[in-house]
């Protein structure tokens, strides 16, 4: 068995070096593109406009009289959008989902405001250039399981490691609010049993305990409570992960309470009968999964894609994201499916742009081309919210244009000339 | 053995004042005999012969267990004991045929564990059947011991006879018929086999196979198959096959978890040419029409799911239509069958009190509309025809004597049991009215009074007859003895008696005399309301059952197949390429003429396909919607059959059909080297039978698994054989060499003349063997779950050494690696759009692999092995165009005419040509777009989903919603916290259809 595992482990370092992460010796550039359609990500478009970055910033974004100095590259009419944010994402702390030991998203235990995704995040991931190979060039990489999983940390998605990978290092701690009701899988009678769970308060008590004793505490000895006062001093934010109308309004209520002004809410189809509480409460809400069936029944067919723009139009800041991380990399089709449910083409890219910088709290930087912000973007030949049209050949972050062939584009070329043959 | 007995012996004479109580003939007396064979008379009754005839003021004679006569009048022979029972009811005794009463608990069933070391063969020592699922060696009557703290439960409720068997297993063999009146086991049981029983359920079978419900119905006809053979051979002892052959003569009683068990169950006895007694899980009013077809004989639990509590409308958020509407229909399954000529007994509901309850569900069926004649024969005669018995279930001469004796007509509201006979025993539950009710004078010297009697409750209650007469009457008994008392303004008289064979009577006859003047005397205006009274059936009016019944059933569907649609755009998947602004005109299902301006006739339907695109419907070549369960088990499990499991109303069919899918090949799962048979379905929303979704003419199909599912690399402690891609291999040569060993043994045999048969033992007709044949013989296609190259190159050469093709491979996700050598076996590509990191050997998997294998000249199909990507397989197709840029038509064959032509369907659909099934879908955009809808899918023309009533009907299911709640919280009966449960859905590694729980056995994290 030892044997097996070790030449797993030999073969996984072997593919590692084929993913060129990052390209060495590739310094931000100086570039002025023309004639492109820069999707700005604040709901904008700017036809035919100039994008010009320098020392990783950008410069340049709209319509200009005056030549800037310097290479001028015709787009021709290609798209120029914003890089895409994965939020609350397993990236980089999964790598085959049926291989334990591939896997570091979830630590043991209920309590795990302390543990850091950040240093288990593996910036040689292989699955980390198949995100960028569709314009997802930064993403929150988050802790699971548990009731409060533990702090995830913002990456951009060009790095040698993990130090260099952090662009919000500790952003957010990750609480997962029980609900009312338990799922329990009867493995005799091979049924579902679904009951009121008995340990709700108690299991709700643990976490309001965790932040009332680190108020209380003053001896700083205990890590636990170390790490929930970073978020009573507002160092870090939360977000609350639940899916049961009346746990979300007990959640939301309790950090609001405790200070936690702007908690986000991480969610999917339970969100939609209390829209007004949320939208009251001043919550942003990002959505898990819209490529999901409707959660009973008798709901709509089209209630997880059409469920964004209700939220969108209610004034929450929304904000769309994409379950695990093995086929995160759809996340811009997620936000095109919305599009035809109701939403507005340039509203759903901000949901997968600006409004998740804004969520993350990295929006001074990220998340739109606008000037000064981070020159992270990319280039597309059609439309990036469509599969037909989401042909990206250039990418940037802050300013460096980053690698996009990759292993898998490698042995697409590899078989292609071998059937050419 | 007799000792312990004696106590019964005693209980039985100690609560039955008359016991007729026989002693076992063979027994030893200590003390002296007291056998009586005393006439015992029962006067003034009115008794209910059976369901339809009733004899009013009538005499029955009893003789030891037997009724010796009934008659009208009151006429008892002179040497008899007689009893008085005016008033009282007398109805033949109710026979529960759902009990395991007397029989020792059956195994509690252990957890399942896909995680620890597989049981691959049964546990059960001795000369057994070889599945632990199959008892039908099991002989309820050599169990059975007199319980009678649960008879006189039983018999709380009017019932006499109980039919027991064990509720474990899946032949769970014979079940004893008994008496419940407390005798020795010697005189309780009335037939010691009675009937055989079987289920879907393995019960605490520690063998893993089977473990779905496709695998249970393989055993039942494998196990069957098995039992004739044994009749003929000499090779082996199985007291399980032995008792199959032994019994086959007795009913055959089989108890399903739902409708859809209730209609395979009548699929397989037909396969055998015999019939089952079904016992329902009272949900047959979901289906109907197609339940009351099969004209099987049913036996339906009573009772009603309590109200959900429904606190506010955040609690209403997550408890479903389907749930609430189960509630408001559900008291009417009984009366529905009754309508429909469905013959049923009924019995108790399963849940704890379910038996307690049994005559108050009893009432509450028959106020939900089942006639009193119905609801008696329930549980009289229909169970003793079911039976065979013709001395149970009906009073007559000669028959048991074993009834019920109630106050007042069994569904009248205050109605009691007063006593159970069983066998001629006499136990007494709330016992006779201490006093006959009726119209009463009493009289004492020159003073007169006149009232009415009645019981209550229990309780003697007086009553002016005289509405104008202000005089109080009370009674007060204790014992034997009671006090009347008469207030007359201020004057107070009591009168003391003593009651006496019903009656009361002053100690001294001088005193004062009370007669009954006749029946309780009623005023003109008290009759109307005693008329109302008891008339109720049918005080409730039969809720509109949705079909299918969930909230999609709700829709109003239009079954006119013929239409024209008007000016689209039509991806044609021919020739012709994409037609603009053209007319497709779609007769009886088919596609009629493609053209312009081509015109309707009155009976078409005309749609208007401006601005829009017109495509024939997706194809799913792997989906698992629509199904009870999808894996098995077993290495080889080519026995089982998806269409075994078909679930017709599963609402997955309908989201399906809103995301322009039409046709789907279902697929067995991926745990087993060779999975099972395939059911290639139309998805037609709302229909009765699961066959009605099957293509007629279709091709057989089976799946094939290979690599780390069916080597089982994520349990650490797998025994089964392969565990290797080595040994992977060796399961199919061995399979077909096995499958062509047991061809030639049939072909030998098959080649013997009639005289030479009779003395040969046949080949043992082995299911697993026929399906396996079936793929070497080219008659059943191959759909092969791969995903390395070498496995893939490993099974073609297996094929070729057997002489035969694979047909598909499915997910493939290496296929790009051998796509020549595919080319060159001729076999097609099922996969994943861009599925990978999931598994190992999913590692290099990459999202060009269509674009590919389709390049390479294989034929390529996309498909999705889950009920939420299947609705969005036009987006999956669309992303072969950004990996390795696929022409738009070539994409779109991906999910329509390849996985047609992979089906061996394409000559009926995938593309839109004359002639074709008009599977049309018509899309707000062009279909790869991710911003296209479908708007309307149709199959066979008609249309099933359209976006157009979209809103109406999601409002008519708001609206349901709303007053089902609303009903909910008026009612007065128990409600109880709840939620809908999440829906199960299946992919290949599914075995429990709840998606986080799979993920468990899919993560290696229960082991």
């Amino acid at each position: 068995m030892k044997k097996t595992i070790m030449t797993m482990g030999l073969s996984l370092m072997a593919l590692t070096a084929q993913a060129l992460t990052p390209a060495p010796g590739k310094e931000a550039v100086d570039k002025i593109f023309i004639n492109a359609h820069i999707h700005v990500g604040n709901g904008k478009v700017l036809e035919n406009a100039q994008l010009a970055m320098k020392d990783g910033k950008i410069v340049r974004a709209g319509y200009y009289k005056a030549p800037l100095t310097g290479n001028e590259i015709d787009l021709k009419g290609k798209h120029i959008y914003p890089g895409f944010i994965l939020a609350n994402t397993n990236l980089g702390l999964a790598e085959i989902d049926a291989v334990r030991a591939s896997i570091d998203g979830q630590e043991t235990g209920q309590l795990n405001p302390n543990v850091r995704s950040i240093v288990a995040y593996n910036t040689d991931s292989e699955r980390i250039p198949t995100m960028r190979f569709n314009g997802i060039l930064l993403a929150q990489t988050t802790p699971t399981g548990g009731l409060v999983s533990g702090t995830s940390s913002v990456v951009q998605l060009d790095a040698w490691n993990w130090e260099d990978a952090a662009v919000k290092m500790d952003d957010a701690m990750h609480v997962n609010w029980p609900a009312e009701w338990a799922n329990r899988f009867d493995w005799s009678t091979f049924t579902m049993q679904l009951r009121q769970d008995k340990n709700y308060q108690q299991k709700v008590e643990q976490i309001k305990s965790l932040f009332s004793d680190a108020k209380a505490d003053s001896s700083n000895n205990n890590i636990k409570l170390n790490a929930a006062k970073a978020v009573l001093a507002g160092k870090k934010n939360v977000f609350i992960h639940s899916n049961n109308p009346k746990a979300i309004i007990e959640a939301i209520r309790y950090f609001q309470a405790l200070g936690v002004k702007h908690p986000v809410l991480v969610t999917s189809q339970g969100v939609e009968p209390i829209i007004d509480f949320i939208k009251a409460a001043g919550v942003g809400v990002i959505l898990d999964s819209v490529h999901a069936l409707p959660q009973t029944t008798d709901d709509s067919v089209d209630n997880a894609y059409a469920l964004a723009a209700k939220l969108n139009e209610a004034g929450i800041l929304t904000a769309l994201s994409y379950p695990g991380s093995m086929s995160s990399r759809n996340l811009a089709f997620t936000a095109g499916t919305t599009v035809a449910y109701g939403n507005d083409k340039e509203t759903a890219l901000s949901m997968i742009t600006l409004n998740v910088a804004k969520l993350l709290g990295i929006d001074k930087d990220y998340g739109s081309l606008e000037l000064g912000k981070s020159a992270t973007f990319f280039i597309s030949e059609g439309d990036a919210l469509d599969m037909r049209g989401n042909l990206i050949k250039e990418a940037y972050i802050d300013g460096r244009p980053i690698e996009l062939h990759t292993r898998q584009q490698q042995l697409y070329e590899r078989y292609q000339e071998k059937y050419q043959d | 053995m007799k000792l312990k007995l004696k106590p019964f012996v005693l209980a039985a004479l100690a609560c039955s004042t008359s016991g007729q109580a026989t002693s076992i003939p063979t027994d030893v007396t200590n003390g002296n005999v007291d056998n009586r064979n005393t006439i015992m008379a029962l006067t003034n009754a009115t008794v209910h012969l059976n369901a339809n005839k009733t004899i009013e003021n009538a005499t029955l004679l009893i003789q030891n267990d037997r009724i010796l006569n009934i008659s009208k009048g009151n006429n008892p022979p002179a040497k008899a004991t007689i009893k008085d029972y005016s008033g009282m009811h007398i109805y033949p005794g109710f026979i529960n045929l759902d009990s395991n009463v007397g029989l020792p608990a059956a195994a509690k069933r252990e957890a399942f564990s896909w995680g620890g070391p597989e049981t691959i063969n049964s546990t059960t020592q001795g000369a057994y059947n070889s599945n632990e699922a199959i008892k039908a060696s099991y002989d309820a009557a050599e169990f059975f011991t007199t319980d009678s703290k649960s008879n006189k439960k039983m018999r709380a409720q009017g019932f006499t006879n109980a039919l027991s068997h064990r509720k474990d297993g899946i032949m769970r063999g014979t079940a004893v018929l008994t008496h419940l009146g407390d005798q020795p086991e010697e005189l309780s049981v009335v037939k010691a086999k009675a009937a055989q029983h079987y289920s879907f359920n393995k019960g605490s079978s520690k063998q893993d196979y089977p473990i779905s419900l496709m695998g249970s119905v393989a055993l039942i006809r494998q196990t069957w198959l098995d039992a004739e053979w044994y009749a003929q051979q000499n090779d082996m002892l199985d007291f399980d096959l032995a008792a199959i052959n032994t019994n086959n003569k007795l009913p055959k009683i089989i108890t399903t978890a739902n409708w859809q068990q209730t209609l395979l169950a009548e699929k397989i006895a037909n396969e055998f040419g015999t019939k089952f007694v079904v016992k329902t899980s009272g949900d047959s009013y979901q289906n109907l029409a197609a339940v009351s077809a099969t004209e099987q004989t049913l036996i339906v639990p009573l009772g009603q799911p309590k109200a959900p509590q429904i606190n506010d409308e955040l609690d209403a958020w997550n408890v479903s239509y389907r749930d609430l509407k189960k509630w408001e229909v559900a008291p009417f399954n009984p009366a529905l069958l009754e309508q429909q000529g469905v013959s049923f007994a009924l019995v108790p509901s399963s849940s704890p009190q379910g038996l307690d309850s049994f005559l108050k569900d009893l009432r509450t069926a028959h106020e939900h509309g089942l006639s009193e004649a119905g609801a008696l024969q329930a549980i009289t005669s229909v169970p003793a025809q079911i039976l065979g018995r013709n001395d149970l279930g009906s009073l007559d001469e000669g028959h048991y004597a074993n009834f019920v004796v109630t106050t007042a007509p069994l569904l009248h509201k205050d109605a009691m049991v007063a006593e159970t006979w069983t066998a001629g025993i006499r136990h007494s539950i709330k016992g006779l009215p201490k006093m006959k009710s009726g119209h009463y004078q009493l009289t004492q010297g020159d003073k007169s009074y006149q009232f009415n009697l009645t019981t209550e409750k229990g309780k003697i209650k007086l009553a002016a007859s005289d509405e104008e007469d202000e005089v109080k009457y009370n009674i007060k008994a204790a014992g034997n003895f009671a006090t009347l008392t008469v207030t007359d303004e201020d004057d107070e008289q009591q009168f003391f008696g003593a009651i006496d064979n019903r009656a009361f009577v002053a100690v001294d006859a001088d005193d004062w005399q009370m007669t009954r003047l006749g029946d309780v005397k009623v005023s003109d205006d008290d009759d109307a309301d005693n008329d109302k009274a008891k008339t109720t059936p049918s005080s409730k009016e039969l809720p509109s059952i949705p079909f299918p019944f969930n909230a999609y059933g709700l829709i109003e569907g239009d079954d006119n197949d013929s239409v024209l649609i008007k000016n689209a755009t039509v991806w044609t998947n021919e020739d012709e390429g994409i037609l603009t602004n053209t007319d497709v005109l779609v007769v009886n299902g088919k596609i009629k003429s493609i053209g312009s301006d081509l015109s309707a006739k009155q009976e078409q339907r005309v749609i208007d396909g401006t601005g829009m695109h017109l495509t024939s419907g997706i194809v799913d070549e792997h989906a698992h919607i629509a199904l009870l369960s999808v894996n098995d088990i077993a290495v080889n499990s080519s026995m089982v059959r998806m269409k075994d499991a078909i679930n017709p109303h599963d609402v997955n069919i309908y989201r399906n059909l809103a995301g322009g899918v039409t046709m789907a090949q279902l697929l067995h799962g991926s745990a087993n080297p060779i999975g099972g048979q395939s059911a290639l379905i139309k998805l037609k929303w709302g229909v009765e039978h699961p066959e009605d979704l099957l293509i007629d003419g279709a091709e057989g199909f089976i799946k094939f698994a290979l690599g780390e599912n069916v080597k089982r690399s994520r349990n650490q402690e797998s025994i089964r054989y392969p565990l290797t891609r080595m040994g992977v291999e060796q399961v199919y040569r061995d399979a077909f060499t096995q499958a062509q060993a047991y061809e030639k043994a049939w072909k030998d045999y098959n080649k013997l003349s009639s005289r030479a048969k009779k003395k040969t033992t046949a080949p043992r007709k082995d299911l697993v063997m026929d399906a396996t044949l079936e793929v070497i013989n080219q008659e059943r296609y191959v759909s092969c779950h791969s995903y390395v190259q070498s496995e893939i190159n490993m099974l073609m050469h297996v094929a070729e050494d057997f002489g035969f093709n694979v047909n598909t491979f499915t997910h493939i996700l290496e296929g790009y690696k051998v796509a020549d050598k595919m080319k060159a076996h001729g076999v097609g590509a099922s996969t994943f759009s861009d599925w990978w990191a999931f598994k190992w050997e999913v590692n290099y998997a990459i999202p060009y692999n269509a674009a590919l294998m389709n390049n390479a000249g294989v034929v390529t199909a996309i498909n999705s092995d889950s009920a939420e990507m299947s609705r969005r397989l036009n987006q999956e197709a669309a992303k072969s165009i950004k990996y390795g840029g696929l022409s738009e038509q070539e994409a779109w064959k991906l999910v329509t005419l390849n996985p047609a032509k992979l089906l061996r369907l394409d000559d009926r659909v995938g593309s839109i040509k004359v002639g074709k099934d008009a599977d049309l879908v018509l899309w707000s955009d062009n279909p790869l777009s991710i911003y296209a809808k479908a708007e309307k899918t149709m199959v066979e023309g008609v249309v099933y989903y359209d976006r157009e009533q979209q809103d109406e009907i999601e409002q008519t299911i708001a609206a349901e919603r709303s007053r089902l709640i609303d009903l909910t919280k008026n009612s007065k009966g128990a409600k109880a916290p709840f939620q809908s449960k999440p829906m199960k859905t299946y992919e290949c590694e599914s075995i429990t259809g709840h998606q986080h729980i799979d993920h468990l056995f899919f993560t290696g994290a229960v082991q």
